[in-house]
C-alpha cells in the first residue's frame, strides 16, 4: 500500500472517529434533554428547570464539537476520496444532501431557538424547539446511516452507460443491513448519553453528597441505560446474522474462524496470527461460535480460507471484543446500579458510574472499527475498492494537514472534557 | 420541453453560496471585529447578537460544498483536491471559532479572554482562507508567485468585505456607544472594501483571459458598467444612511455583495473549474440531480419559512446577558 493512501485512510479515520463522538452523545442527549424540558413544562418545579439549564449547557458544547468537526467531514469526502464520488456519487451524493436539506438545517436553527430563546417565546414552542432538535439529530442519523449501510450492503443501484445509479431509491436506502444498523446506532447513542449523564451526575454527588437535582438524573440514567443495554445486546445479536448472510468474510474475521467447520467453537481470546492462519493462546468455547452465530450448535460456518479477499484479522477481531466486553459490563452496571439506587447510593457505584463516563464511546467507536475496517478491502462492498477511491492530494499535503488536525483535535477534546467535569463539578446549584 | 438540470443546480449552489457569504460573513465580521473593541462587556454583547445563528449561517456552508459534491461530482475532487490547504485552514479556523464560541459562555477570567481572542483569531484565519480560495479558483488554480499574490488580495479583501458586514450588522443589532463604534467601523470597512474591490477588479482581467475577454468587449462594455456603478451607489448609499438609520446600512452591504456576485458570477460562468470543466462536463447522472430536485423544492420553502420565523424571534435590539436562559 503506497504512502498516499495509508495517509489518506488515517487522516479519514481519525476526523470521522473525532466526529462520531459528538453525534453519539448529542442524538441520545437531545431527547434527555427534551424530556427535562418537558417536566419543568408540566411541573413547573425549579428543580427541573435547573437540571435542564445543566444538561443543555452540556448538550450544546457537544453539539458544537459536533458541528465544527462535521464540517471538516464533509469537506474530506472529497478531498480524500475523489474517486468515490467520481463512481458511486450519484447513490451516495443525494443522501448526504437529504441529509443538509433535512436535517442540518432543522437542528441548526431551533437549536437557536432553544438555547437563545427560553425568554422570548412560549413554554409551549420552547418545548417544541427542544422536541424538532432532538428530532432532527435523528433524521441525519437515518441519512448518514442509510449511506453507510448501503455501503455495506449495497442494493437497487443499476449501471447504465458505465455509470452506477440507482434503480430505486427506496431499496438503496432501507437496503438490507439498514433497519439493524439504524437501529443498533440509535441505542448507541440512548446509552452513550445515558451513561454520561449518570456518570457526570456520580462525579457530582462524590463532591456534594446532598446534592439532589444530581441524585435524581444519577437515577434517572443508570435507568434508561439499563432498559437500553439488553434491547442492544439483542439488537446487536440480529445484526451480527444478518452481517453473516451478507458479509460473511467480515464475521469470519471477527471471530478468527480459519477453516470451514461444523460445530465451530467461540474464541473468547487470543492473539490472531495471521501468518500462520490460527489464533494463538486461544481460549475457546466448543461450538459456540456455531450457537451464537447460526443459533444451531453444530451448523457449519465458512472459514476465512474460503474467500479471496477478506479484511485483516487481528484489528476486527480485537475491536469487536472491545465492544462485547464493555457491552457485558455496561450491562451488569446499570443493572446492579439500578437494584442498589433504589435504596442506597454507597460511594464505590459513585465511582463505579463516573469511571463508566465516556464507556458509551469507547463501544461506539470500537464497533465503527468493527463495521468499517472489516468491509476492507472494499470501500463499497463488491463495488468500489479503496486503493481506487484515494487521490487528488499529494502526500506532503496530506501529511501537513493531518498534523494540523491532530493537534487541533487533541487542544479540543481536552478542553471539552476539562470543562465537562468542571460543569459537573459545580452542578446544577 | 427538457430541463437545464445542471443549470439549475448551478443556480441554486450560487444562492447557496452567496447566502453563505452574507449569513456567515456577517457573524465572521463581528469574531474579527472583537480584535478592535478593548471593552470586555461589549465583547458579550457582540456575541450574544450572533448567538442564536452562527450554527444555521455555517450550514449554507455545508450546503454549498454539498451541492458542489451531489450535482458536480467529478468537479467536487478537482476543486477541493486543488484547495487541498486552504480548505484545511478555513476548517481549523472555522473549528477554532465555533468551540471557543462554547468553551467562553463557561469560562471566566483569563480564559473567557483566551477563548475570545481565539473565536477572534478563528474568524480571521477562516475569512482569510475562503478569499484566498477564491483567487485561486479565479486564476484556474495557476501555480506561481503571481497567481497567488493575488490569491492572497482576495484573502485580505474578503476579511475588509466581513468586517463591513459585521459593523453593518451591529449597527442593527446594538445600541448607544457600541453601535455608534460600529458605524465608525462600517466606514472603515467600506473604504477597505472600496480599495479592494479596486484593486480586484484591476487584478482579476491581468490575472485571467478569460475574465478579461468577457468583459472587454466593446459595446458590450457598456452596458457591463452599469454593475460597478450600482456597486458604487450602493457604497454611497450606505456610508451616507449610516448617520441616519440603523437598518439601512446592512442592507446596504449585502446589496453591495449581491452586485459582487453577479459580477462574479458573470465572471466565471459556465466553469466550475475555471477554463477546463463546465457545469456540463461535470454535472451527475439525470437521475440523480432529478431527486434531488424534488426533495429541494419540498424542503426549500419549509427552510426558508423557519429560518425567516428565527430571525423575527430575536428582532430588535439584542442585550448581553448568560444565553440558555
Ligand atoms: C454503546 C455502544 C454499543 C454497544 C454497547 C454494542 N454495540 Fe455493537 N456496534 C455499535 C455500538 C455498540 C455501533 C457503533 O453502533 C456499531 C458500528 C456500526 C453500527 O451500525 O453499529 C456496532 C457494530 C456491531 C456489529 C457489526 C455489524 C456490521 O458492521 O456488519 C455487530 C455484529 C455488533 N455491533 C454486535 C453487538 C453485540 C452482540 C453487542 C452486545 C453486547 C453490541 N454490539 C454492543
Ligand atoms: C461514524 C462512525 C464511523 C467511524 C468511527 C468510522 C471509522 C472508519 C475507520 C477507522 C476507517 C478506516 C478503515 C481502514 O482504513 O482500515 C474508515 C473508513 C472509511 N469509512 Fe468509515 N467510519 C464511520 C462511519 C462512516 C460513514 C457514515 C461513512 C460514509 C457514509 C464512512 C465512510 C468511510 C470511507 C469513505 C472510508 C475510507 C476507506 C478507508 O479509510 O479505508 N464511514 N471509517
Ligand atoms: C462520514 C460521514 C459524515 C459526514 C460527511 C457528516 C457531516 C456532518 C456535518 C457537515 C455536520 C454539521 C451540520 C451542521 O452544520 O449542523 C454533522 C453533524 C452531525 N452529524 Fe455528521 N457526518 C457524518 C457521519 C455521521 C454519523 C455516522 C452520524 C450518526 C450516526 C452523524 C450524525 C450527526 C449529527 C446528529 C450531527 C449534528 C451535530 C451533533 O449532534 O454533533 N454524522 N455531520
Amino acid at each position: 500500500m503506497d504512502d498516499t493512501l495509508l495517509i489518506a485512510r488515517a487522516q479519514f479515520g481519525l476526523n470521522i472517529a473525532f466526529h462520531i463522538l459528538f453525534p453519539t452523545l448529542t442524538i441520545g442527549l437531545a431527547w434527555l434533554v427534551a424530556y427535562f424540558r418537558i417536566q419543568y413544562e408540566r411541573t413547573r418545579d425549579p428543580a427541573w428547570l435547573a437540571t435542564y439549564k445543566l444538561w443543555v449547557k452540556v448538550f450544546a458544547l457537544s453539539f458544537a464539537m459536533g458541528v465544527v468537526s462535521g464540517i471538516t467531514m464533509s469537506f474530506q469526502f472529497g478531498t480524500n476520496w475523489p474517486g468515490y464520488m467520481a463512481s458511486v456519487g450519484n447513490i451516495a451524493g443525494p443522501l448526504l444532501a437529504y441529509e443538509v436539506l433535512t436535517a442540518f438545517f432543522l437542528e441548526a436553527t431551533f437549536l437557536g431557538v432553544m438555547l437563545f430563546g427560553m425568554d422570548r417565546v412560549s413554554g409551549r414552542v420552547h418545548v417544541a424547539s427542544a422536541l424538532i432538535v432532538a428530532a432532527g439529530t435523528t433524521l441525519s442519523a437515518f441519512w448518514i446511516l442509510a449511506l453507510n449501510s448501503w455501503m455495506q450492503t449495497p442494493a437497487g443501484h443499476i449501471e447504465v452507460d458505465g455509470e452506477l445509479i440507482a434503480g430505486s431509491w427506496w431499496a438503496v436506502i432501507f437496503n438490507p443491513s439498514f433497519p439493524y444498523r439504524f437501529t443498533h446506532m440509535l441505542l448507541a447513542t440512548g446509552i452513550t448519553a445515558s451513561f454520561v449523564v449518570a456518570g457526570l451526575s456520580a462525579w457530582r454527588l462524590l463532591k456534594a453528597p446532598g446534592d439532589a437535582a444530581a441524585n435524581k438524573t444519577l437515577r434517572f440514567g443508570a435507568h434508561i441505560a439499563a432498559v437500553l443495554m439488553p434491547l442492544q445486546v439483542f439488537v446487536g445479536d440480529l445484526h451480527g446474522l444478518n452481517t453473516l448472510e451478507h458479509q460473511p468474510a467480515k464475521i469470519a474475521a471477527l471471530e478468527a474462524i480459519w477453516k470451514t467447520e461444523r460445530g465451530a467453537p467461540l474464541t473468547l481470546v487470543g492473539i490472531p496470527n495471521e501468518e500462520e492462519k490460527r489464533t494463538d493462546y486461544a481460549i475457546m468455547l466448543p461450538k459456540g461460535a456455531s450457537l451464537i452465530l447460526a443459533h444451531d450448535a453444530n451448523a457449519e460456518l465458512k472459514g476465512l480460507e474460503e474467500f479471496e479477499e477478506h479484511p485483516p484479522v487481528a484489528p476486527v477481531f480485537f475491536a469487536f471484543r472491545i465492544m462485547v466486553g464493555m457491552g457485558v459490563l455496561m450491562l451488569a452496571l446499570s443493572w446492579v446500579g439500578t437494584f442498589v439506587l433504589r435504596t442506597k447510593t454507597p460511594r464505590w457505584l459513585l465511582w463505579a458510574f463516573a469511571s463508566f463516563t465516556f464507556s458509551g464511546w469507547v463501544a461506539t467507536l470500537a464497533g465503527w472499527m468493527v463495521t468499517e475496517i472489516g468491509r476492507q478491502p472494499w470501500l463499497v462492498q463488491g463495488v468500489l475498492l479503496t486503493a481506487d477511491a484515494v487521490g487528488g492530494a499529494t502526500g506532503a499535503e496530506l501529511g501537513a494537514s493531518l498534523t494540523a488536525y491532530v493537534a487541533t483535535y487533541a487542544v479540543l477534546l481536552l478542553s471539552y472534557m476539562v470543562t465537562l467535569t468542571h460543569l459537573a463539578g459545580k452542578g446544577s446549584a | 420541453m427538457t430541463i437545464d438540470l445542471p443549470l439549475i443546480f448551478a443556480a441554486l449552489m450560487g444562492v447557496a453560496i452567496l447566502a453563505y457569504v452574507v449569513l456567515d460573513g456577517y457573524d465572521l465580521g463581528v469574531g474579527m471585529l472583537m480584535l478592535w473593541d478593548s471593552e470586555r462587556e461589549e465583547h458579550d454583547v457582540m456575541i450574544a447578537s450572533i448567538g442564536p445563528f452562527w450554527d444555521a449561517n455555517e450550514t449554507w456552508l455545508v450546503l454549498g460544498v454539498g451541492l458542489l459534491l451531489v450535482a458536480f461530482p467529478v468537479a467536487h475532487g478537482v476543486v477541493l483536491g486543488a484547495l487541498y490547504l486552504p480548505v484545511a485552514a478555513m476548517l481549523v479556523g472555522l473549528m477554532a471559532r465555533g468551540v471557543a464560541f462554547e468553551l467562553r459562555i463557561k469560562a471566566e477570567g483569563w480564559h473567557r479572554e483566551l477563548w475570545n481572542w481565539l473565536f477572534s483569531a478563528g474568524s480571521y484565519l477562516a475569512s482569510f482562507s475562503q478569499g484566498l480560495m477564491l483567487g485561486r479558483f479565479i486564476t484556474g488554480f495557476e501555480p506561481g508567485f503571481l497567481p497567488w499574490g493575488f490569491a492572497a488580495l482576495t484573502g485580505v479583501a474578503l476579511c475588509g468585505g466581513y468586517m463591513l458586514l459585521g459593523a453593518t450588522w451591529l449597527v442593527l443589532r446594538t445600541e448607544g456607544a457600541l453601535r455608534e463604534k460600529s458605524a465608525v467601523w462600517a466606514r472603515w470597512g467600506l473604504a477597505w472594501v472600496a480599495l479592494a474591490v479596486a484593486l480586484v477588479s484591476i487584478a482579476t482581467p491581468l490575472a485571467s483571459e478569460t475574465v478579461r475577454e468577457r468583459w472587454f468587449d466593446f459595446p458590450r462594455t457598456l452596458y457591463l458598467m452599469i454593475l460597478p456603478a450600482l456597486t458604487l451607489a450602493a457604497g454611497a448609499f450606505t456610508w451616507v444612511s449610516l448617520k441616519k438609520s440603523d437598518t439601512l446600512p446592512f442592507a446596504g452591504a449585502v446589496t453591495i455583495y449581491v452586485l459582487a456576485f453577479a459580477g462574479l458570477a458573470y465572471s466565471l460562468f459556465p466553469y466550475v473549474v475555471m477554463d477546463s470543466l463546465t457545469i456540463w462536463d461535470a454535472a451527475a447522472h439525470p437521475s440523480a440531480l432529478n431527486f434531488m430536485l424534488v426533495g429541494t423544492a419540498i424542503v426549500l420553502p419549509f427552510l426558508l419559512g423557519y429560518t425567516f420565523y428565527a430571525y423575527r424571534i430575536f428582532r430588535g435590539k439584542v442585550k448581553g446577558g448568560s444565553p440558555y436562559g
